[in-house]
């Protein structure tokens, strides 16, 4: 059943890159796109343009999942919000500078990632979606219930941001922007590894085609769950990043609608695109920040009805959309120059 | 002794919305397959729908009964038409995306318009007190809300089993193909079955309107335990969804009553249990992976 279903995905997932490896427009790219990352805290508000980074990586990691193994992962937010807490434990009661606690979240999250992977793998497609839902909202009950650890409904405050005794990083958001900068990037760089790896190919087999991949002698299960802890140890690298940011882990981090706005941020970034994931999440960050400023209260009523139509008639998403157009473009040149 | 026979009661009573519910997304999903998100927003709606004919048209508890669940099969059917059906060809995934995308529209509208706080329903005269049997006493709505659900999902059994209508959308369920090829025509009977279970779920929001505490929010919890009572009794099984729906309820009752603080937690183990041992669901057709 779940072969069929996914052969009918009709978004060009994953697919190699028009330009070749020399191509100067991928440096071009890559160097524009660094440019803006250290722009970024010019432009808006530092702690802003935190938040998208940590959420770009949050969708990347969805993506690695989604696009390239074929696994809707709704169930998301238990990563993200566990290393939210798990971070700002350790920095509250060890005082260690905030990379080495977002480390920390970061393996919680793999920790736990393994035996929800190993459940949720054996159900595929659809099930699999309400399967890592299911568990997530049991972390969210158990965080909910473990008040002297968590604190409850009022959330874990106060999580200090130690760095070396640097200052200005330490209390100035727009220092303190670029070192979470350096992490996330680090975080961006392993899923493009990951990708760009024979285990990324395997992954892509493992998705369009399971049983082949199985008959030509690859343990599917066990790509599965690896892929799975590596995507919930990225996620949980930009849950820590983010709450060590807002100084703050609630209970919003783990629940369900985390985990529906991250898969959000990946569909209007391009499912199968990897840098999609940080465009979406510009857009959704800058829209909900602008929402809320202007005192605008159904946030709810926009990214529902957001998603609803790019469901229905944007399923390329950003990324997606603008790398056809260039395929196109870049196909009709090389005709043309044929003719 | 008397406490668990309580208990007991009201984890069927519980379980009777579950199942419900269940009854229809299981239903949607055999013919459509569609994972319908919004099922818990359905709920929401219904019990809403009832509080609001009650506050503003002093409509009561019986009538709202026989009304919300076809003013929701008309909302079943506007959905179908409007969203839904223009991603059936496509991979499951994206019509629940869209339909989580819809959760959160319903919600939010909700919660702007009648806003946080719980909208008042009272239990229907005739269903207040409680019965006494020997020594135990039961809530009379609890004990109607139980015996009320038992008989739809036995009615709706029937109905899928024993007419023409339920031969027709079982063939369909199971060989679309052949059942075209037999001279049915499969597409007609995708918008009313995606309104039928539409209406199970505001059916559901109904009878737990005199119980629960009627917000925007009531629907976003009972949605995954739901997701939880379909995996645990196989989403593909009717019998399936309705078992497990009372079974979950009982699971939650007693957890609440002799282990409040893991109550919620319990059913999600009882789910990674089934998960682990019978990954295609209690009652589930074997997966073909």
């Amino acid at each position: 059943m779940s072969e069929q279903m996914t052969a009918k995905v009709d978004v060009d997932l994953a697919q190699p890159s028009i330009l070749s490896r020399r191509n100067p427009l991928r440096y071009v790219m890559l160097l524009a796109g660094l440019a803006v990352v250290v722009m970024l805290p010019y432009w808006i508000y530092p702690p802003v343009a935190m938040d998208i980074l940590c959420w770009g990586l949050f969708a990347i990691s969805v993506d690695l999942l989604l696009g390239f193994t074929g696994l809707l992962s709704f169930g998301h937010a238990a990563f993200w919000g566990g290393s939210a807490y798990c971070t700002g434990l350790i920095a509250t009661h060890w005082g260690v500078p905030f990379p080495v606690a977002v480390l920390g979240g970061a393996v919680f999250s793999m920790l736990i990632a393994w035996p929800i992977g190993y459940l949720s793998v054996r159900r595929t497609g659809i099930y699999f979606a309400m399967v890592t839902l299911a568990f997530a909202q049991m972390l969210y009950f158990i965080a909910n219930q473990a008040r002297d650890l968590t604190g409850g409904e009022n959330g874990l405050q106060g999580i200090p941001r130690n760095f070396f005794g640097i200052e200005l990083v330490e209390t100035d958001p727009f220092y303190f922007y670029y070192v979470g900068a350096v992490l996330i990037l680090i975080g961006i760089l392993l899923a493009w590894r990951v990708v760009n790896s024979p285990f990324g190919r395997v992954l892509t087999a493992v998705r369009d085609n399971p049983a082949r991949a199985r008959a030509l002698g690859y343990d599917v299960e066990r790509y599965k769950i690896t892929v799975f802890v590596i995507s919930a140890g990225l996620a949980g690298l930009a849950g820590g990043v983010f709450a060590v940011s807002h100084q703050f882990a609630s209970l919003q981090e783990l629940m369900w609608t985390t985990s529906g706005k991250v898969v959000l941020v990946t569909v209007l970034g391009g499912i199968g695109t990897l840098w999609g994931g940080l465009v979406g999440a510009g857009v959704v960050v800058t829209l909900e920040d602008f929402l809320a400023s202007s005192g605008f209260e159904g946030i709810g009523l926009i990214t529902g009805t957001i998603f609803v139509v790019i469901v229905l008639l944007f399923r390329h998403g950003i990324w997606g959309t603008g790398r056809n157009v260039l395929r196109r473009y870049v196909l009709e040149r090389r005709q043309r120059s044929r003719d | 002794m008397s406490e668990f026979i309580q208990y007991t009661l009201q984890g069927l009573a519980a379980g009777g919305f579950y199942a419900l519910s269940a009854l229809g997304l299981a239903v949607i999903f055999g013919v459509l397959g569609v994972v319908n998100f919004s099922h818990g927003a359905c709920y929401m709606l219904g019990a809403v729908i009832s509080a609001v004919l009650l506050g503003e048209l002093h409509v009561g508890f019986w009538v709202a009964l026989v009304v919300v669940p076809i003013l929701m099969f008309g909302f079943g059917v506007l959905m179908e038409r409007l969203l839904v059906r223009w991603l059936l060809a496509l991979d499951p995934l994206y019509n629940f995306l869209l339909t989580f995308g819809l959760t959160l529209i319903l919600v939010e509208a909700v919660k702007q318009r009648y806003g946080v706080s719980g909208l008042p329903y009272e239990v229907p005269a005739g269903l207040t007190g409680q019965v006494s049997i020997g020594s135990v006493n039961l809530s009379t709505y609890a004990i109607f809300a139980c015996l009320f659900s038992v008989v739809v999902c036995v009615a709706v059994g029937l109905l899928l089993t024993k007419t023409r209508i339920g031969m027709i959308v079982r063939a369909s369920t199971e060989a679309p193909e052949r059942t075209r090829a037999l001279g049915i025509n499969v597409g007609r009977w995708v918008t009313p079955v995606f309104g039928f279970g539409i209406a199970l779920a505001g059916l559901a929001g109904v009878l737990a309107a005199p119980t629960r505490a009627i917000t925007a929010e009531m629907g976003s919890n009972f949605i995954i335990i739901l997701f939880a009572v379909v995996v645990i009794g196989g989403l593909g099984s009717i019998l399936g969804a309705v078992v497990a729906g009372f079974l979950v309820g009982l699971v939650e009752a007693y957890g609440i009553a002799y282990a409040p603080t893991y109550a919620q937690i319990v059913i999600f183990v009882l789910m990674a249990l089934v998960v682990l041992v019978r990954p295609s669901g209690l009652f589930g057709r074997e997966e073909v992976a």
